[in-house]
C-alpha cells in the first residue's frame, strides 16, 4: 500500500513536471502527455485508496495522511472530471501543483494503520468524511482558479505583461471557473456539514455542540454562502469573488489541520 | 517657380482644437468645397480633403496671399473666427513645404496615430471627388497620385503602419482577456477619430454587439453611429451610458478630462462590478488616470497599448524616422519634376526661335537655288536642321541639367536674356 502510495505521489511528481513545462513552452504535446500521466496518476491513487481500505477493513479516512490523500484524490478526479465537461487553459498546472503539496502533506503524516476507536464505527464515516474531503476539493479548484484570476488581473491591472497574461485564460473565464468550483463545493460542503451534525446526534446525542472544527466549518461555510449570496445580490464577482474563494479555502483548510493541531476537540482524532 | 504655385492650408489636431476644427468647412456642405475653390481667382486647381482629425485645401494657382485668404474664409465661414484668428489655427504650406506636407500626411506621418492605415483612404476619396468635381488638372493630377505612391513606399519599405494596426489589435486582444468572448459586448466611441474608429471595426468583427457613439455634436455622432449601424448619444449622456457599455474608446480633443474616477465610481456599483474596459488614445488624455484603481476598471492609453504589442518606443520612432526620409527624398525629386516643368516653355521658346530663323532664311536663300537639281535642294534642308539641332543640344541641356553651377531659374534668365525669347 505504501508503495501504491508512494508510486502514486511520484506519478503525480512527474504530472505537475510536465503541467510546468508545459506551462512555459505551452507546448501541446507536453500537455497530452502531462494529461494522460496525471489520469495514470489517478487511477494508481484509485488502487491505493482501494488496497487501503481493504487492509483497513474500513474507509481509508480517519487519519491524516489518509484524509489528505483522499482530498488530493477527490482533487484530482474533480479536476479531470470538470476537463472532461470544460477547459480552461493551464488550469492542469495549478492544479497538480496543488495536488502534489497535498500530497506532501499526506506522505509526512502518519501511514500507520490505527484500529477505528469505536465512536467512528458508523455508516456516517464514509458517508460524511468523504463529502466533506471532496467539498474541499472542489473548493481547492476554486482557490487555484482564484489565484490565477489575481495573477492574471494583476497584469492586466498593472499593464505590465509577463509570463501570466498570454498563458491564462480571460478574466471572465477564470470567473466562471471560480463560480463553478463554487456551485459544485458549496452544496457538498452544506452536505458535508448536515451528514456531520446527524452522525453527531447518532455519536454523542446531539446535533451541533459548538465543537472547533463544527464552529470552523460553519465560518467556512458562512464565508462561501455570503460569497455567493453576493454574487447574485451585490455583483460581489471577479476580483473579490477571488480573493473570498482564497480566504474561504484558507479558512477550510484551517478547519481540516488547523483545527486538529491547534484546537482539538471532539474530532481531533483526526490527525 | 512652378511649385510655388502649389499651396495647402489646413487645420489639423495639432494646430486647432477640437472646438475650432468642427466648425471648419466639410465635403458636405451645400456648395462643395472643389467647386467653390474653382471660383476663386488665381487658383486653377483644387482638392479638398476632410477627415476627424484635418481639413486641407491642395491647390494649384498663383500662389498669392489673396488666394490663400481667400481659401482661409472658405474654411473658417461656420466659426466666425476673423481671419487673423484664422491664421493663427492654421497652416500654409508653398512650394517644396507644400509638397512635403502632402507626402507626410499621405504616408500617415501627420496623423494622430503615426502609420494609421485609414488616412490614405480618405485622401483618395478627396481626389475622386476633386476629380468629378473637374478641380483637379495637370499638376494637382501629378502631386496627389505622386502622394499616393510615396505612401504606397513608405508602407512596403518601412513598418510604419504595423503600429496602428497591431494597437488596435491588441486591444481587442485585451477586450478578450477581461470578458473572454465579446458578443454582446457594448463598445462606446467617446469622440471620434481614425484610430478609434480602426479599434472599433476591429472589434465589430468579434460580433460586438452594438456601438454606441458620443460626440459634443450630436451631428457628427450621428453620422458615426450609422457607420457602425449604432447608436449616438450627446456627451452630456456619457455617465449615464457607462451602465449599459463594456468598452469605452475615447478620442476627443478636449482640453481636460472628459471622464473622472468620481464619476465612474458609483456607475461601478450600479454594473454589478461587471468590468470596464476603458481605451484612451487622445492626446491630452480623455480618461482620469485614477480611474485605473477602480476594481473592475481597466484603463488603458496609447502608449500602454504599445506596450502590449511589444514594439517598443525607438524601435517605433526609427520606423518613422525611415519614413520620414522616404517623404523627403521623394518631396525633392517631385520638385525637380516640377522645376523641370518651369524650363520646358524656354525650351520650347528657343526652339521656335531657331526654327523661325531657319525658316527665314531658307525662304530667302532657296529661290536663289532654284537651278540646282532638287536632291540637291533638299540636301542643303537637311543641313540646316541638323545644324539647327546640333547648336540647340547644348543650351537645352544646360536648362534641363540639374548640377549646374546656378540655379535654374538663373540659367533661365540667362538664356532667355542670351537668346532674346
Amino acid at each position: 500500500m505504501a508503495l501504491l502510495f508512494n508510486l502514486t505521489f511520484l506519478v503525480y511528481i512527474v504530472a505537475a513536471v510536465f503541467y510546468v513545462v508545459y506551462f512555459i513552452n505551452q507546448k501541446r504535446d507536453i500537455r497530452t502527455m502531462a494529461h494522460l500521466i496525471f489520469v495514470g496518476g489517478a487511477l494508481l491513487h484509485t488502487a491505493a485508496l482501494v488496497a487501503r481500505y481493504l487492509t483497513d477493513g474500513h474507509t481509508p479516512i480517519t487519519n491524516m495522511h489518509e484524509a489528505v490523500s483522499f482530498f488530493a484524490w477527490s482533487m484530482t478526479w474533480g479536476f479531470l472530471i470538470f476537463r472532461w465537461r470544460y477547459k480552461v487553459k493551464n488550469f492542469g498546472t495549478f492544479v497538480s501543483i496543488l495536488v502534489v503539496l497535498l500530497m506532501v502533506v499526506s506522505a509526512v503524516s502518519s501511514q500507520e494503520v490505527i484500529p477505528l476507536p469505536p465512536a467512528l464505527r458508523s455508516n456516517w464515516l464514509p458517508i460524511h468524511a468523504s463529502i466533506a474531503l471532496m467539498a474541499d476539493a472542489f473548493l481547492a479548484m476554486g482557490f487555484c482558479g482564484g489565484v490565477m484570476y489575481l495573477l492574471q488581473e494583476n497584469e492586466i491591472k498593472s499593464r505590465r505583461f509577463g509570463i501570466f497574461y498570454e498563458r491564462l485564460p480571460s478574466l471572465e473565464a477564470l470567473d466562471s471557473l471560480n463560480h463553478h468550483c463554487l456551485t459544485v463545493g458549496f452544496p457538498l460542503l452544506t452536505l458535508g456539514i448536515i451528514t456531520g451534525s446527524i452522525w453527531a446526534r447518532q455519536a454523542w446525542g446531539t446535533y451541533w455542540q459548538w465543537d472547533p472544527k463544527e464552529t470552523w466549518s460553519l465560518i467556512t461555510w458562512f464565508i462561501y454562502a455570503a460569497l455567493l449570496h453576493f454574487r447574485f445580490t451585490l455583483g460581489w464577482r471577479r476580483r473579490r469573488a477571488a480573493i473570498i474563494s482564497i480566504i474561504g479555502f484558507g479558512s477550510a483548510l484551517f478547519t481540516l489541520w488547523g483545527v486538529s493541531y491547534l484546537l482539538g476537540g471532539l474530532h481531533s482524532y483526526v490527525g | 517657380m512652378l511649385a510655388d504655385n502649389l499651396m495647402i492650408i489646413g487645420v489639423n489636431h495639432k494646430v486647432a482644437p477640437v472646438e475650432i476644427r468642427e466648425k471648419l468647412a466639410h465635403t458636405g456642405d451645400c456648395e462643395n468645397p472643389v467647386v467653390a475653390l474653382k471660383k476663386m481667382s488665381g487658383c486653377n486647381e483644387g482638392c479638398f480633403l476632410g477627415t476627424c482629425n484635418r481639413v486641407e485645401v491642395i491647390c494649384a494657382g498663383d500662389g498669392s496671399d489673396e488666394l490663400a485668404m481667400a481659401v482661409r474664409h472658405m474654411l473658417f465661414a461656420r466659426s466666425n473666427l476673423s481671419d487673423s484668428e484664422a491664421l493663427k489655427y492654421s497652416y500654409t504650406y508653398r512650394g517644396q513645404e507644400a509638397i512635403l506636407h502632402l507626402f507626410q500626411v499621405a504616408a500617415s506621418l501627420d496623423s494622430m496615430i503615426i502609420g494609421e492605415p485609414q488616412i490614405l483612404g480618405q485622401l483618395k476619396k478627396a481626389y475622386r471627388e476633386a476629380v468629378e468635381n473637374k478641380g483637379v488638372g495637370t499638376i494637382l493630377n501629378k502631386f496627389i497620385n505622386k502622394s499616393f505612391s510615396v505612401a504606397k513606399r513608405v508602407r512596403t519599405e518601412t513598418n510604419i503602419g504595423g503600429n496602428a494596426v497591431s494597437i488596435s489589435f491588441a486591444a481587442v486582444q485585451l477586450a478578450k482577456k477581461i470578458f473572454g468572448s465579446l458578443e454582446y459586448k457594448r463598445v462606446m466611441l467617446v469622440g471620434a477619430g481614425e484610430m478609434a474608429e480602426l479599434a472599433a471595426e476591429h472589434l465589430l468583427s468579434q460580433g460586438i454587439e452594438e456601438v454606441v457613439v458620443a460626440n459634443r455634436t450630436l451631428a457628427n455622432a450621428v453620422k458615426l453611429a450609422r457607420q457602425f449601424k449604432g447608436r449616438a448619444v450627446s456627451l452630456d449622456d456619457l455617465v449615464a451610458e457607462l451602465k449599459n457599455i463594456d468598452i469605452l474608446i475615447s478620442s476627443t480633443g478636449a482640453r481636460g478630462l472628459v471622464l473622472r474616477r468620481e464619476e465612474v465610481k458609483p456607475v461601478m456599483r450600479q454594473r454589478m462590478n461587471s468590468p470596464l474596459f476603458l481605451i484612451d488614445i487622445a492626446v491630452p488624455r480623455d480618461l482620469d488616470p485614477a480611474l485605473n484603481n477602480l476594481d473592475n476598471v481597466y484603463l488603458y492609453d496609447i502608449d500602454n497599448l504599445t506596450d502590449v504589442v511589444e514594439v517598443n518606443k525607438s524601435a517605433r520612432e526609427k520606423e518613422a524616422d525611415r519614413a520620414g526620409r522616404i517623404v523627403q527624398e521623394e518631396a525633392v525629386k517631385f520638385a525637380s519634376w516640377l522645376e523641370s516643368l518651369a524650363v520646358t516653355p524656354t525650351i520650347i521658346d528657343l526652339r521656335n526661335k531657331i526654327e523661325a530663323i531657319r525658316r527665314a532664311e531658307l525662304e530667302r536663300t532657296m529661290p536663289r537655288l532654284s537651278s540646282l537639281p532638287r536632291k540637291q535642294q533638299q540636301a542643303v534642308e537637311l543641313m540646316m536642321t541638323s545644324m539647327v539641332n546640333k547648336i540647340l543640344h547644348h543650351p537645352t541641356l544646360f536648362l534641363k541639367a540639374d548640377k549646374g553651377s546656378c540655379v535654374q531659374q538663373e540659367r533661365i534668365n540667362l538664356v532667355r536674356e542670351m537668346f532674346d525669347l
